[in-house]
Parts: structure tokens; C-alpha cells; sequence
């Protein structure tokens, strides 16, 4: 095993309703959707309207910055609804699902013949492009960058988190051919993070093509900025690609038989399923099935595609985003509490022991989504560095963030870093500051300025 | 409950945009937030949080600072029993003799100073930060228990316009409210400051006081070369001497520092580093001797005057302190090595720690900036040498 790099800083929220490790075929899902918000600073203009057929791989709507890169259905069926929102911003594209799925194929001759451009051009017609992101700013990566490197963060340290190398472990065929496939994007090394704690999967392991790094400490160890940072920093002008396991799988699947099969397995977790298992179900799928009858009943809850931290809120119908490897429910949290600042709170959790739910050592929290207190002016300090592993100063890069200085931006380390980084930043926040929109706010700024 | 809240629910709207009392808005959400934590959920980012606010903060200061606040009122009591040369008295006579005089300047400062927040809350239209419930308890421990109302009224007005306000309010202040108050006093009323008739309950008035008593603290009769009539080192770590309302005690600092840091909610980097500060000025005081005040050991120094007091809940003041990890560090450091410096070197400021503080308050900005800029540094230095 190589080296192995110990993450000291951060923070396991231990909460309720961890997912089983049972895998279950999902009933198909009636509706499946691709929402535009899943996708960092694109511009969607349709190419459906409402009533056209689709097969899967057919492009719903592409973005006007990049027009190459396509947003395909999931399925096949027919589009019924185009879900708008403030000033007509588009955020659902909605297909009903036939019942058997027909595919698009898409010519894909031999995989070691393939040039660039023609993986680039295939990946992009069939809706997987978006799958390979990149840093600075974390959007889908353009075509024209060769990137230093790309990055797969093999494993996911956030609350609730499924665990990867269960989901992985039936597809180590598929896996390796997407590796081979990103291969031949970048010049550079694919580096493949993977968690230290256990011995990963045989897909993980056997892999050949890429460069190994283990990782072990608490979350955010498994973020791919983390990792970025600890094995290569980005500098001002260098461009990395990082993507994850299960699109990778997607990718050798679509090299190996010509089509965009987008199924994946999700965890359904939270304390408020019954039931939290794993679920092999389509990108995209509509939740209802997953949650009707398996979440309880008597409270108001919050749907969350991803993890409590960094997910997107989503409705008890609402669809599976395109990135996301889990959804969570857990209680809203839209109730008064009499003189709650001064409760002892042992039901709550919390990284100072002004909680006193520290007595009770080792036990996992149901939280809701209250926000426990009042927005204030920035006062305590220590808190973000105690749970943000970076060698970034994280305050300070986003005071230079509100007072929109691109230059000091810059020499803080704005390039190394995304919103979910500073998602236990936010967290922590005694002063509850809306950290990840701020540091959103810095990377949109940026991009404007540079480009 | 329930009445209570159907009750604010009622009156809420009345205090909104378009309401009777829309100016009143501010004050409204400080004391609805006070009687309930509000039901906000999380709309963007991270969908739980911490069960951590800054009230709970706040309020864990204001608990850390208890054991020296009632030390402090019992040691009033007791301080003037020696004066008047009375003997005994239980524990009970002692403190109340200390709370009649302590509450009303509690009072002064809380009522002064929350007043003129809120009122700035209310004109700026922003939230009541909770930050002056802590400097509200600081304020008076740090004061003479002599000291008349009226100069704690316009020291807190002082601290809180000038110290705060103007620069825009709670997490913008330069210096720590608390130290403005005192350094306003002791530089515009230093007759009510220094001396050694201030610090005994009861001697300025100068009725019934026995003559062998002096009332000087332990640091005026070093200063003034009296070695001799130091007390105990036990003396000084229970605090049973002269000095102001809350410091004698490093007990019952300790008590707070424990509470502060087991909570996490006050710098272990700047405590620790603001004692070694001191006691690395105090043995190099030790080693180029001249006079006795050099010669005290330097880990006694430690437990005069205002040092522990100072060094666990004045410096730890995040606003006010360097926020930078190794910023902390260095900051906590040269407090502690000025404020023995200061004391001992320039005998009309016996009490050093003060001064240090809002020295090192002024440059902690300036800390702060070369450790960020040694970060920003090694960036450049990254990328010239990937180029």
C-alpha cells in the first residue's frame, strides 16, 4: 500500500438511518427528469417540447456556452412537462418512462483505436460529458482544456454516505474500460483516491491506469478538493478533471455497447426512511416509489438529493439529481423552541460541548433542519480551520469573497476550491453565515472576471 | 408555552414591514429570539446545522466568568471586614456585603450599554448581537468596587459608541469593549483608578477604617519596592486581596479558563500562549535583576494582579484578538510578555496587562496579515515553480 495521507481536520456527523447494505431492483420510476440546476453554470436551451418521443440518449436540451455538450434523456418515452421557475428558468425537463427502455446507439468502434476527439465527441452526443467536471470553479470541463490530471474520489466520508466499493464491486469491467477511456483525455495521471480505513473493492484495486492515493480521517477526506489539495494543488492557469466512480462505470459502459445506459445504485437513507437500503434504479428516477409507504408519517420531512451537507432539496416526487449517489430524508425543523439556547440540548449535536450531548459518547442523532439560532455578525474565530483540512485560510478567503476582491481571491486559493468544501464550515457556523452560496458567489465571480 | 407564543405570534405582525411599530423591529426580534429559538429552516447549503448559536456562546462566557464574580463579592466583604478590623463573619454577611455593592454597577453597565445597542440595532436596522451580554459582566469586574455609577454609565457609553458602534458594530470592533471601559476610566479618572484606597469597599469614604490597614494590592506594594509585604503565595492564588471586583482569583479564573476551553469556545492557543508570554518576560526579569520587583519569581507574576483575569477573558476576545491559528499564537505571546514588561518596568502603569491587551489589539490586524500573506507566499511560490 503507498503512502498513506492522514486527514486531521474535520468532522463525522454520526446520524440516524444508515443505509443496509441490501441491494434492491427499484420499481420503475413513472417519471424521470433532467434539471439544469444540477449543473454549474450552464445557460439550457431546449430541444424538446412537451408530447415529443425520446429514446435514451436523446438530447433534451444543450448549453448555450458549450453547444457541443448535449443533456440526454435518461429513458425513453415522452416528454410531459417543462418545469419552470423564476424568470422562466428552466428546472425540470420531465419524461415519462416506456415501459421497456429503448436506447440511441451511438458508434463507438474499438476502444484502442479511439482518438481524443472522438471520445470527446461521443461522450458529448450521448450526455455523459457533464459526468467530467473540473477544477477551478467546478464545472463541466470544456473540450478544448487538456487537464493536468483527473481526480476520482473512490469513496464518500459525508453523513450518511453509501458506501462506494459495495456499489461498485459488480462492475469492475465497465470500470476499467472507463478508465481507459479517461486516458486518453488528459496527458497527466489519473490518481484514484481511495479510503484507508478497509481494503477496498477488487474493482478499485485491480484497476490498471491510474495512480493510487489512500486517505484516512474524518469527512471532508473524502472530498476531491481535499484530495486535490494534499496530492497536487491547482495553481492560477492549471486545469484538473475529476469525475466519480459510478459515471465512470457509465462511461465504460457506453465505449462498450454504443449506448447511454444511465442506471446506477443509490442509498435511500436518513432517519426518517423505515427502510434505508441501496437501490439500483435510472439517473433521474422520480423518488415516489422509493419513498411511498417506507418513510414515517407524522412530520413535515425534507427529501434531499445527496447528504445533509452539500444535497439539493428536492419534493416527496422529486427526481434523483444527476450527480448524486444517495438520497436523504430527515424532519424539517420549522418549530419554536421555548429558551432553547439555554436547554442543555442533549438530543442535538454539536462540535462544542456547549451542547451537552457530548455525555452520551458514541451515539448517532437524529437532526432536522432547523437552523438552531439567529443569523449574527461574524464573531467567533477558529471554528472553520478546526473542520476545514486545506492549507487555505478559510475565513478569510470569504471576507475577500464578500468584499469581492478578485486579486486577493486569487492569493487566498479560490481555484482549489468548491462549495462543498466549505459545507462543515457552514456547519459549524455559530454565527449561521450562508457559507457555500458565498463561496458559489466567488467562484461565479472569478469565471466572470477570467474568461 | 403555547400562550406565550400564540401570544408573540399575534403581536409579530404589528413589528413587521408595514406595521405600527416597524421601527421597533430590532427589539422585537432580540426579545423573540431571546423567549424562543426561531423556526427557521435551512433554505440553501447545508441542510442541518449546528446546535451551536451565539447566545449559547455568549451565555457560556457569562458562566465562565460566575466563579469570579461571586469569589469577587464574598472578597469584598471580606476585604472590608480587615479594614474596619472586624472579625469572623460567616460566609453569607461576607458575599452580601460584596452584592450590595456589585449588583447596582452590574445594573448600570447592562442597562447602559444594552440601551445604546439596541438603539444602534434599531437606526441601522440590523439584528441585537449578543456579544454585550458578555462584555455587560466583564465591564464591572474589572472596575474598583468603589467606583461611583454615574462613571460606570459613561465608561460602558464610552466602550459601546466609541469602542464599538463607530466601527460598525459587533465583529468590527478594534479593541475589546470591556479594556476601552477601563482604559477610559483609568486615564480620565485615575484618582478612581489607582491609588490604594479604591479597591477596599468602603475606604475612600475613609469611615471606620482601622490604620494598619493600607488597602495597597499586592502589585502597588511590589511596585512601591515593599516585598516584604507581599501576601502568601496562597493568598494570591485564592484571591483574598485587594485589587478589582472580578481578578483577585486566579482560582476562580482557572474555574472559567476550564469551562471556556473544555467548550471550545475560548482559544486555548492564545491562553496558553499569553501565559508563557508572561512567564518567559518574567524570568528575564528574574535573570538581569536590579531592583526586588524583578526579583518576584516569574511564576507568581502570573497570579497578580489582573494577569490571569486578563490573559483567559480579555484576550480571548475573537473580534479583538488575531484570528489567524498562528496568529493566535504570537498575539496571546506578546501580551503576555508586555503586560510583565510594562508592569514591572514603568511603575506608574502597575497593572500591565490592560495596556497589553489593546496594544496587541491594534496589531492583531497586522499579525493576521503576514501570516496570511506567508500563505499567500508559499501559493506563488507553488505556481512559479509547476510553470
Amino acid at each position: 500500500m503507498s503512502k498513506v495521507i492522514k486527514i486531521k481536520k474535520g468532522l463525522d456527523i454520526k446520524l440516524v438511518g444508515t443505509a443496509e447494505k441490501i441491494l434492491q431492483k427499484a420499481e420503475q420510476a413513472e417519471t424521470y427528469a433532467v434539471k439544469p440546476t444540477d449543473f454549474q453554470g450552464i445557460r439550457p436551451k431546449l430541444l424538446v417540447k412537451t408530447g415529443d418521443r425520446v429514446k435514451a440518449g436523446t438530447p433534451l436540451f444543450f448549453d448555450k456556452f458549450q453547444p457541443e455538450v448535449q443533456f440526454t434523456s435518461p429513458v425513453s418515452g415522452k416528454v410531459i412537462e417543462i418545469n419552470r421557475g423564476e424568470r422562466r428558468m428552466i428546472l425540470e425537463v420531465v419524461v415519462k418512462a416506456d415501459p421497456e427502455i429503448e436506447f440511441e446507439s451511438f458508434d463507438v468502434p474499438d476502444t484502442k483505436s479511439l482518438t481524443r476527439e472522438e471520445i470527446i465527441a461521443v461522450l458529448q452526443q450521448s450526455g455523459l460529458w457533464p459526468a467530467i467536471r473540473q477544477r477551478p470553479y467546478s464545472i463541466i470541463a470544456r473540450a478544448d482544456d487538456i487537464p493536468k490530471a483527473i481526480f476520482i474520489s473512490a469513496f464518500d466520508s459525508a453523513p450518511l454516505a453509501p458506501d462506494m466499493d459495495y456499489i461498485v464491486k459488480e462492475y469492475g469491467d465497465e470500470f476499467q474500460q472507463g478508465i481507459d477511456i479517461l486516458s486518453k483525455l488528459t496527458d497527466g495521471k489519473i490518481h484514484l483516491n481511495l479510503n484507508a480505513d478497509y481494503p477496498p473493492a477488487d474493482t478499485y484495486t485491480k484497476v490498471k491506469g491510474v495512480e493510487f492515493h489512500y486517505f484516512k480521517g474524518p469527512h471532508p477526506a473524502g472530498n476531491v478538493g481535499v484530495q486535490i489539495n494534499k496530492i497536487d494543488p491547482i495553481n492560477k492557469g492549471e486545469v484538473v478533471w475529476y469525475t466519480y466512480p459510478q459515471e465512470i462505470i457509465m462511461i465504460g459502459r457506453l465505449f462498450n455497447k454504443g449506448i447511454y445506459d444511465a442506471s446506477k445504485i443509490i442509498a435511500l437513507t436518513g432517519s426518517e426512511v423505515i427502510h434505508p437500503k441501496y437501490y439500483k434504479i435510472i439517473s433521474g428516477a422520480s423518488i415516489a416509489n422509493l419513498v411511498k409507504g417506507n418513510v414515517t408519517e407524522d412530520e413535515p420531512l425534507r427529501y434531499i438529493s445527496g447528504n445533509v451537507l452539500t444535497g439539493s432539496k428536492i419534493y416527496s416526487k422529486g427526481y434523483v439529481g444527476y450527480y448524486d449517489n444517495m438520497i436523504t430524508v430527515i424532519p424539517e425543523g420549522d418549530y419554536y423552541e421555548m429558551f432553547g439556547w439555554a436547554k442543555p440540548g442533549f438530543n442535538k449535536f454539536s462540535v462544542s460541548r456547549a451542547v451537552l450531548s457530548w455525555l452520551i459518547p458514541g451515539r448517532k442523532f437524529k437532526l432536522d433542519t432547523n437552523l438552531h439560532g439567529a443569523q449574527r455578525a461574524y464573531v467567533m474565530t477558529g471554528e472553520y480551520e478546526k473542520v476545514f483540512p486545506m492549507d487555505i485560510y478559510p475565513v478569510q478567503l470569504i471576507k475577500a469573497i464578500m468584499i469581492e476582491d478578485i486579486d486577493l481571491m486569487e492569493k487566498l486559493g479560490i481555484y482549489e476550491v468548491d462549495e462543498e468544501d466549505f459545507a462543515l464550515c457552514e456547519y459549524v457556523c455559530t454565527s449561521k453565515t450562508e457559507v457555500q452560496s458565498i463561496v458559489r458567489k466567488g467562484l461565479d465571480l472569478m469565471r466572470q472576471e477570467m474568461s | 408555552m403555547n400562550s406565550l407564543r400564540k401570544f408573540v405570534d399575534k403581536i409579530k405582525p404589528q413589528f413587521e414591514k408595514g406595521g405600527k411599530f416597524e421601527k421597533l423591529q430590532s427589539t422585537f426580534e432580540a426579545f423573540e429570539t431571546f423567549l424562543f429559538v426561531p423556526n427557521t429552516v435551512t433554505t440553501k447549503g447545508a441542510h442541518i446545522r449546528d446546535a451551536n448559536d451565539m447566545k449559547r456562546t455568549m451565555i457560556m462566557v457569562v458562566l465562565a466568568l460566575v466563579p469570579s464574580l461571586l469569589f469577587g463579592m464574598w472578597n469584598i466583604g471580606l476585604q472590608h471586614f480587615h479594614a474596619t478590623g472586624q472579625e469572623g463573619g460567616t460566609i453569607l454577611e461576607l458575599f452580601w456585603i460584596g452584592f450590595k455593592a456589585v449588583f447596582p454597577i452590574i445594573v448600570v453597565s447592562y442597562v447602559t450599554g444594552l440601551a445604546i445597542e439596541f438603539a444602534f440595532a434599531q437606526i441601522r436596522g440590523h439584528e441585537v448581537n449578543e456579544g454585550f451580554l458578555v462584555s455587560g459582566i466583564l465591564i464591572p469586574l474589572v472596575l474598583p468596587v468603589d467606583i461611583p455609577l454615574w462613571m460606570v454609565a459613561l465608561a460602558t457609553a464610552f466602550a459601546v459608541v466609541i469602542g464599538k458602534e463607530v466601527f460598525g458594530g459587533t465583529g468590527m470592533n478594534v479593541f475589546n469593549p470591556a479594556l476601552t471601559a477601563r482604559a477610559f476610566l483609568f486615564f480620565a479618572y485615575p484618582s478612581y483608578m489607582t491609588g490604594n484606597a479604591v479597591w477596599t469597599h468602603g475606604m475612600s469614604a475613609g469611615e471606620g477604617i482601622i490604620d494598619s490597614y493600607t488597602g495597597a494590592t499586592p502589585l502597588a506594594e511590589a511596585a512601591a519596592g515593599n516585598i516584604d509585604n507581599l501576601p502568601s503565595v496562597a493568598e494570591m492564588f485564592f484571591g483574598t486581596i485587594p485589587g478589582s471586583i472580578g481578578e483577585t482569583s486566579t482560582l476562580a479564573v482557572l474555574i472559567g479558563a476550564a469551562l471556556l476551553l473544555f467548550t471550545g469556545i475560548g482559544s486555548a492557543r492564545i491562553m496558553i500562549s499569553t501565559f508563557i508570554g508572561g512567564l518567559v518576560m518574567g524570568l528575564l526579569l528574574n535573570i538581569f535583576a536590579v531592583n526586588p520587583f524583578m526579583e518576584i519569581p516569574a511564576w507568581e507574576h502570573l497570579m497578580l494582579g489582573g494577569f490571569a483575569f486578563g490573559a483567559v477573558f480579555m484576550a480571548t476576545d475573537p473580534v479583538s484578538a488575531a484570528q489567524t491559528p498562528k496568529g493566535k499564537i504570537i498575539y496571546g505571546f506578546l501580551i503576555g510578555f508586555l503586560a510583565i514588561l510594562i508592569r514591572v518596568i514603568n511603575p506608574a502603569y502597575p497593572e500591565g496587562v490592560m495596556l497589553a491587551i489593546l496594544l496587541m489589539n491594534v496589531f492583531a490586524p497586522l499579525i493576521d496579515h503576514y501570516v496570511v500573506q506567508a500563505n499567500m507566499k508559499k501559493r506563488m511560490k507553488r505556481a512559479k515553480v509547476s510553470a
